[in-house]
């Protein structure tokens, strides 16, 4: 039960490291990366970190 | 460094002020309406003292002063059709774009090297390239790093309004006293056409009901933005087909609200950039048509024609970019500052704009008395700033657009003719290029220009007039004008 971040995609705006409301999400390397022990996928709401994210496909099933 | 900013030697170290090139005889005048049109004019002090020195706010200032953007704040909560978050090009100069996102200690540092070595340095502004309001902390880390080191600098952002109304205070503590909000509509039918979402309060909203709370939330900014005495300029895209026509409504609904200058941008679309815009072919608006919107705006709130629509990482003078200078390779670890300079340049552009003024104010009165009725005339003007024409033909990459008619001369806006930006190389496709930008235009004033390109734009129907190099803008179409146009033409065809 994670998200995952497609580096390739990423844009490193760091829009979903501000809203990840676990604090999974840091920026490793000029890409961002979701920790996959913090990220319950918002535990059935609507995942913060792909609602904000610019690029659609970037953030994805782990 | 690019030649087109103001060469502080050239004002320093030539003629005394005094013995600046006098109103020609043949009269002249000027009333720039643009932004704070060109001058105080019936302006409250307070007001005149924030916009006198802001090349975005005042259209006097840009001929003389010089901002830039940092681009700290990348994180964006809405997404535009004209906007693609993933491209990024050193040579495209429009909004969003940056090459370097920087850290607030970055960017101060930065700030510093630009401002040791363009001193007619007077703005910084964040705007984004995502959203300034959005990634506060982010904007507002490099506002407290930069006033530690620049306490003197205008400080302003730009913004969606999205999330403006959560940091009006802060804004206010933070000294900020211009905000930006780009106003695309005020009917949320209408703007679910331009942001297909937004994100707000945890959620992602589409459509109408996406639209419609954005709507609410920059009134809401834009209201207490005015009740707190920030300034506020409204940018506007104008997309052909989809709000052009409605601009005048938002015009209206910006003005009721206290907005201090409206800013209407034509869209910029290419399939290349990726933007959803670019891709459905959806294309901005003519030279002719931004124009005529513009024209039909005159009257409600202040309009701003100057704009350049600049990068998220601008630095110079509004027509020019010196962004690729200041790149974080180039700019020492520990610039040093010295105020000194930029305090010397303010004190000169306090005695040129004096002595413009004045120049332009005689030529007035004159161009009054010599002409009584005559159609009003487009004239393109090559000009590195200063409010001078003091570009050679072959040097311009635009054109600054003057209106004159017996009433005054008008700045209308300007024209880009950038040979590299527009895909061109060499010098026949350079020539098609500035054909193009000058469409509608049947004179051009030149500092100087070579006789192959004078007799070319002949062959086109342009005539282009060297003979007013280094005057006041205002003065030299006032002149030429009053000769072809006005009574002295007759009188001095007899002597």
């Amino acid at each position: 039960m994670a998200l995952k971040i497609i580096a390739d995609e990423c844009t490193s705006c760091g829009a979903c490291e501000f809203e990840c409301p676990n604090a999974a999400i840091s920026l490793k390397n000029d890409v961002y990366v979701i920790k996959a022990s913090g990220c319950t996928e918002c535990d059935g709401d609507a995942p913060k970190c792909q609602a904000v994210c610019p690029v659609e496909g970037c953030i994805v099933q782990g | 460094m690019s030649s087109n900013v103001v060469p502080l030697t050239s004002i320093l170290r030539s003629r005394p002020v005094s013995e600046a090139p006098k109103a020609p005889a043949g009269g002249g005048c000027s009333s720039s309406s643009c932004g704070s049109s060109d001058g105080q004019g019936d302006m409250p002090a307070h007001i005149w003292d924030k916009v006198k020195d802001h090349p975005c706010y005042s259209e006097e200032a840009h001929h003389y002063f010089a901002r830039m953007h940092v681009a700290v704040a990348p994180a964006c909560n809405i997404q535009c059709n004209y906007c693609n978050r993933k491209y990024d090009c050193a040579n495209e100069s429009r909004p969003g774009v940056t090459s370097e996102k920087l850290t607030p200690e970055q960017a101060a540092r930065k700030v510093a090297a630009v401002a040791a070595k363009v001193p007619q340095l007077s703005v910084l502004g964040i705007a984004g390239p995502g959203d300034s309001m959005f990634d506060w902390r982010h904007t507002s880390a490099t506002f407290r790093e930069v006033s530690k080191l620049m306490p003197d600098l205008k400080y302003c952002v730009s913004t969606n309004g999205l999330a403006l109304p959560d940091h009006v205070d802060e804004l206010a503590e933070h000294n900020i006293d211009h905000v930006t909000i780009t106003i695309n509509m005020i009917d949320p039918e209408i703007g679910a056409l331009i942001y297909p979402w937004i994100y707000f309060k945890g959620k992602r909203y589409t459509g109408i009901e996406g639209a419609r709370i954005l709507h609410e939330r920059q009134m809401e900014g834009l209201e207490r933005l005015t009740e707190k005495g920030i300034l506020t300029k409204i940018n506007s895209v104008m997309i052909p087909g989809i709000n052009d026509q409605h601009l005048i409504e938002v015009n209206k609904a910006i003005k009721a609200r206290g907005a201090f200058l409206h800013n209407v941008m034509p869209l910029i679309s290419d399939a290349a950039h990726g933007t959803a815009f670019g891709l459905s072919g959806q294309r901005g608006p003519k030279p002719a048509e931004l124009k005529d919107l513009q024209d039909k705006l005159a009257g409600g709130a202040n309009l701003m024609r100057h704009c350049r629509q600049c990068r998220a990482d601008a630095v110079g003078m509004l027509g020019e970019d010196l962004s690729q200078d200041f790149t974080l390779d180039k700019i020492p670890e520990a610039p040093s500052y010295d105020p000194e300079p930029r305090r010397l340049y303010r004190e000169v552009v306090e005695r040129e704009r004096a002595d413009r003024n004045k120049a332009v104010a005689s030529a007035e009165a004159e161009l009054a008395e010599t002409v009584e009725e005559a159609p009003a005339k487009l004239v393109a003007i090559c000009t590195k700033g200063g409010g001078r024409i003091n570009q050679h033909f072959g040097h311009a990459k635009e054109f600054q657009v003057f209106e004159v008619d017996a009433k005054g001369v008008r700045f209308s806006g300007h024209r880009k003719a950038d040979n590299y930006c527009v895909g061109g190389y060499g010098d026949d496709d350079k020539l098609d290029v500035v054909l193009a930008a000058l469409e509608g235009i049947e004179t051009v004033f030149v500092a100087k220009i070579g006789r192959c390109p004078k007799d070319d734009l002949k062959k086109a129907g342009i005539e282009a007039v060297d003979q007013y190099p280094f005057e006041y803008i205002e003065t030299a179409i006032a002149a030429w004008y009053a000769d072809r146009f006005g009574n002295r033409a007759e009188t001095s065809v007899i002597a």
